[in-house]
């Protein structure tokens, strides 16, 4: 994990979209341990306390368990999962869109150049 | 959750021609890193150094929550001053020695590999180190005892980006959030925005605002290191 720190949007919230994105890449799977939290903040070189409020979030969100003694873990659950892509696939076309807003396209155009796009790639299979 | 720490209320001081402090009152939260910031002559010193009993205050309360009740104070509490308060006629092995046998929580095995990381060696005399490794030596001197309250007065002023960073390194690497509480003065933040749990930002002997540094992110969408910029515009 290599965080870009973005110093205005909180810390814990960035940590949890790492941990995120390695969970859709496959890098953890459902059930697996987390790293302590200690071993992460050292990892990651951010406060403790960040990575104690990541995960303490996380578990309210339903991402991950607290199992006493033995440490956190990725929810075996594949709900988890889809609920996990589906929030990251959302913010993913929010920013395209944005974006495309932003260049002075208008939806007409931006679904338009959607459709080109899959158009030109089914003709490179 | 996390109790306060330090609780100051309705803290005054003046010197001679200036009121360095306005009455401040203040929750300093137990188990995180404080940054307290704001240009210089903004009274943070000056605050620090009432907490841990090196000024004498004109008026106010000040209640310091330890757990070791009835101890001297100067033992739960590690103070880096901004100073080079270290003789410089002494080696950094003999300045070790003379903590060691000053501050009982102090551990010398600690100490070494401290110094190891911070690429210093014990033979070395301070007459001949430089600024940063004279800041790094000092933080050193800090992170070696295991001390319930550590105050660093400017441990980052005037040193080398690379200084800087080991330092940082450092601090992170050996806080205790669960038997330690750390109070950092800053008048720039750069580095340590990202490390920081709490920040105050005072100027000329007040505090304009006190929160937790995530909580701040959130609700402006901004750094800290921009809040400052628009707060002592």
């Amino acid at each position: 994990m290599d965080i870009d720190f973005n110093a205005a949007y909180p810390i814990y919230e960035q940590v949890i979209e790492e941990i995120k994105k390695e969970i859709v890449r496959g890098e953890l799977k459902a059930g697996s341990k987390l790293p302590s939290q200690r071993k992460l903040a050292r990892r990651i070189d951010v406060n403790p306390n960040t990575v104690q409020r990541a995960y303490r979030e996380m578990e309210q969100r339903g991402l991950v368990e607290t199992k006493r003694g033995r440490g956190t873990f990725i929810k075996d659950d594949d709900q988890v999962m889809v609920e996990i892509k589906t929030e990251m696939a959302e913010t993913a076309v929010f920013n395209f869109i944005e974006e495309m807003l932003s260049l002075g396209f208008k939806k007409e155009n931006i679904l338009n150049k959607v459709e080109a796009n899959f158009n030109r790639r089914k003709d490179n299979e | 959750m996390n109790e306060n720490i330090i609780e100051v209320s309705n803290l005054k001081k003046k010197f001679p021609g200036v009121q360095a402090l306005k009455g401040i009152n203040l929750k300093i939260p137990e188990g995180m890193i404080t940054g307290i910031v704001g240009p210089n002559g903004s009274g943070k010193s000056t605050l620090l150094k009432i907490i841990i009993g090196l000024i004498v205050k004109d008026e106010g309360q000040i209640s310091i929550n330890r757990k070791n009740k009835g101890r001297h104070l100067m033992k739960d509490i590690a103070f880096l001053p901004e100073i080079n308060h270290l003789y410089r006629w002494m080696k950094i092995s003999e300045i070790i020695k003379f903590h060691e046998e000053q501050f009982t929580d102090f551990s010398t095995k600690k100490a070494d590999e401290l110094l190891d990381f911070m690429n210093l060696k014990p033979e070395q005399k301070i007459k001949n180190l430089s600024k940063g490794m004279v800041a790094r030596l000092k933080l050193i001197l800090v992170l070696s005892r295991s001390a319930e309250i550590l105050i660093l007065d400017e441990p980052l002023a005037g040193i080398d980006p690379a200084s800087r960073e080991r330092i940082l390194e450092s601090l992170i690497g050996e806080f205790d959030s669960a038997n330690q509480s750390i109070i950092l003065a800053t008048h720039e933040i750069i580095e340590a925005e990202r490390f920081l749990d709490y920040v105050i930002f005072m100027e000329a002997g007040e505090i304009l605002l006190a929160d937790n540094a995530d909580d701040l992110r959130a609700a402006e969408e901004k750094s800290i290191r921009e809040l400052i910029g628009e707060v002592f515009e």
